[in-house]
């Protein structure tokens, strides 16, 4: 081996993600359901929600049909078997009264977000919780926070302003008292109830998330954000999403998450549904960094996502972003079913795998109507001894006249350990169909590095510039202030990639 | 009066394999030094440890740096003091523009100086004064670092960047390769604009044209690991007239 090379090796084993930065925990009584997972279970979470009977049901009949499915098992993953009787499936911060301001949030709340850098406090006195007044709504852009500490939505800002125009933006089990026929009519409408494994067991046991409905014609004022954190010791948590943005309306959703070091694997199997009607356009941007296992490559997040978004209007556009840098396993593939003429779907992604996380996400483009486009930028960075597959799906429909696809899939490998796989899915049932797909992998060389520091630049500088680079198509895409955070998490989570 | 650089008898083993074998070599500022040799006689081994490329093993020697050993610092420390390798085949770093690398590693040196941190606006003044005085056009700085450039345009942004970082000693590693004479000639003119008293500069080469236009105070022929002959200009002259297998005995 040359000398190089070995010298590579060396620091790269040496790697330890035990320095997760936001491996603390927050001290908090929470009040949980029985262990394991029965109808019981599903009835114990539906009464603390103090959900209608129809939603009952709809868990009751989702739990039914889960118990008839198998885990899949054809991504390039590996863990150990889940127990899935081992689990709590709720957790809620003891209910105390009820929140008309961020001061009334548990302080040990607060501080948590406090470490992890989230603006939360910040932006409620910045901004105001209550606009001042008289005072015209603020210049800047703005962030409103619906923010979701383990499985109950503490604090919910901005809600005025968003009412004002009409938005509701609240968290789902709200929702399903307050807008029972808007959460009828779309719920499992995207990701139906039989629709995987995770999604299925996520529909009989979710316990919250956020619900957004922007009425036609109107713009959201503000940027939506929700950040996660899994808090509770043992706690799967199932989140529920549902946005749907009206006709000729936009939406821009950002999801943020967080989780404090574990010893034990945490289940997470989230559902996110978009619809955007008519004319509508829905862009949803992730910044995901849970705990992705200690060096030896214990612990960490299992993240089990289905997202997926649907094109149903004419005209629609629904545009996913992420960075995924967390999780010790992380099967996700947000997709877009374009089903309007003209509609059209993008999936930016960036995803970082370091020590020893698993990551096989993608994305898949579905075109049923006319004249649909998709775009596909992926961009798979692996370090350590991690291995990232991206795998992807493009179909057109025998009546999709004129799909077009386009897809770019980037890997970058930093050491000689990890592994980048592409698992393309092209499928064409209409012969007007244009699919493009590209595909790149390349390695951060001994040369790149060595003319990075000759100029000046420190090892984990070089990288980060090189890596900074490649991301870059993507980084674009994202909010302003999520760009930033972004691009801060991408040089944590490379820390100790090179010496 | 001590050196700007004092390699002192240096030997470098590549994978078990000896590629120099003591070699001596010693350069005062305001001097600039050919180095010539057939391929494989070790040029680029000098230039490479000498910049701290990893991969490199010394066995025995020096190499002092203002009297200080260079052998116990990083690539980046190195850099940081004045060293400057302009490669002979500069790496495309792409997505990221040649002016924001050149920022950044700027401030990064500057940092490692104690020297306040350049902002945008000054740094692009500074930046664009040197563009200008090397006559390199302003559209190269907004590309990516040296991606889809020709091979005059990598020599000339490697040049750009020894012009910016204004380093004691200058090495450059077979600037000619890959260049067509009115390339050659541009190059040339830009290192000369950079010759100064402060400044030393070691130029390696295989062919002789190279020192038609960067004249050196110095020639030093390299064969087999050693450095064989020295002497001043006109050994250049005389290499080219009589060819390098002359040495092979000697080495």
């Amino acid at each position: 081996m040359v000398a190089a090379v070995k010298d590579t090796a060396d620091r790269v084993r040496s790697i330890d993600v035990d320095q997760y930065r936001y491996g603390f925990e927050t001290l908090i009584e929470s009040e949980k359901s029985p262990k394991g997972l029965s109808e019981d279970t599903v009835r114990f979470i539906s009464a603390k929600k103090n959900e209608p009977a129809w939603m009952l049901e709809w868990r009751l009949e989702a739990y039914r049909r889960w118990l008839t499915m198998t885990e899949p098992t054809w991504a390039r993953v590996n863990y150990p078997k889940i127990d899935y009787q081992d689990i709590y499936y709720y957790a809620a911060p003891k209910p105390k009264k009820t929140l008309s301001s961020i001061d009334e949030i548990d302080p040990e709340i607060l501080k948590t977000y406090e470490k992890l850098g989230i603006p939360l406090r910040e932006v409620a006195i910045l901004e105001g919780v209550e606009p001042p007044p008289g005072g015209e709504p603020s210049a800047n852009r703005k962030i409103a926070v619906d923010a979701v500490f383990d499985s109950v939505s503490v604090a919910t800002t901005f809600q005025k302003e968003l009412k004002a125009a009409g938005v509701i933006f609240m968290p789902i089990s709200e929702a399903i008292r307050e807008h029972p026929e808007l959460v009828k009519q779309y719920l499992g409408s995207v990701v139906p109830t039989s629709d995987n494994y995770f999604a299925t067991l996520n529909s009989a046991v979710f316990s919250d998330g956020s619900f957004v409905y922007v009425p036609p014609g109107v713009r959201c004022p503000m940027e939506l954000s929700t950040y996660f954190r899994i808090n509770e010791r043992n706690t799967g948590q199932f989140e529920r999403t549902l946005i749907i943005a009206d006709k000729g309306s936009y939406v821009s959703y950002l999801e943020g998450c967080t989780a404090p070091q574990r010893d034990e694997n945490q289940l997470h199997a989230a559902v996110v549904e978009l619809v955007a009607l008519d004319d509508a356009e829905i862009k949803y941007s992730t910044v995901q960094n849970w705990y992705p296992g200690n060096s030896e490559g214990l612990g960490g997040i299992y993240n089990f996502v289905t997202k997926r978004g649907d094109c149903l209007g004419n005209h629609s556009k629904i545009s996913w972003t992420q960075v995924e840098t967390g999780s010790a396993i992380t099967w996700k593939y947000p997709s877009c079913i374009l089903r309007g003429d003209n509609s059209r779907g993008e999936f930016y992604s960036i995803a970082i795998s370091n020590g020893h996380q698993q990551v096989d996400s993608g994305t898949k483009m579905i075109h049923f109507g006319k004249n649909t486009s998709s775009r596909i930028i992926s961009k798979g960075i692996a370090a350590g001894k991690s291995q990232s597959t991206y795998r992807g799906l493009v179909t057109a429909h025998r009546k999709a006249t004129g799909a077009r696809n386009y897809t770019a899939c980037d890997s970058l490998l930093i050491g000689d350990k990890c592994g980048a796989h592409t698992v393309p899915y092209v499928e064409a049932k209409n012969s007007s169909a244009t699919f493009e797909h590209e595909a790149t992998t390349s390695k951060i060389s001994e040369d790149v590095l060595f003319y990075c520091t000759q100029r000046g630049l420190s090892q984990e500088e070089s990288v980060g510039l090189v890596v900074n680079g490649f991301v870059k198509d993507v980084l674009q895409q994202l909010p302003m202030e999520f760009a930033v955070e972004a691009q801060k998490l991408i040089s944590i989570s490379l820390e100790g990639s090179v010496g | 009066m001590t050196a700007l650089l004092e390699v002192k008898d240096l030997k470098v083993r590549v994978e078990e394999r000896e590629i120099l074998h003591g070699l001596t070599l010693t350069v005062n500022p305001g001097e600039v030094h050919a180095i010539m040799g057939p391929n494989g006689s070790g040029k680029s081994t000098l230039s490479h440890v000498i910049a701290g490329k990893p991969g490199y093993e010394v066995t025995d020697g020096q190499i002092l740096f203002r009297g200080e050993d260079l052998l116990e610092m990083e690539p980046d420390e190195r850099a940081a003091k004045g060293v400057f390798l302009a490669f002979q085949y500069p790496v495309e770093i792409p997505g990221v523009t040649t002016w924001n690398f050149l920022h950044t590693a700027l401030n990064a040196q500057r940092k490692a100086r104690g020297q306040s941190q350049l902002s945008s606006p000054e740094f692009l003044k500074k930046v664009r004064e040197v563009a200008k005085s090397l006559n390199i056009p302003q559209d190269m700085l907004k590309r990516g670092v040296n991606v889809g450039f020709s091979g005059g345009e990598k020599k000339r942004n490697e040049i750009l960047q020894m012009a910016l970082f204004e380093p004691a000693v200058c090495i450059l590693d077979e600037m000619d390769s890959g260049l067509d004479i009115d390339a050659l000639r541009i190059a040339a003119d830009g290192v000369n604009a950079l010759r100064s008293p402060e400044r030393a500069m070691v130029v390696i080469t295989h062919y002789q044209r190279l020192l038609n236009y960067i004249v050196p105070d110095f020639v030093h022929v390299m064969s087999r690991g050693r450095v064989v002959k020295s002497g001043g200009k006109d050994l250049a002259l005389e290499l080219e007239a009589s060819g390098y297998t002359q040495f092979d005995d000697a080495a």
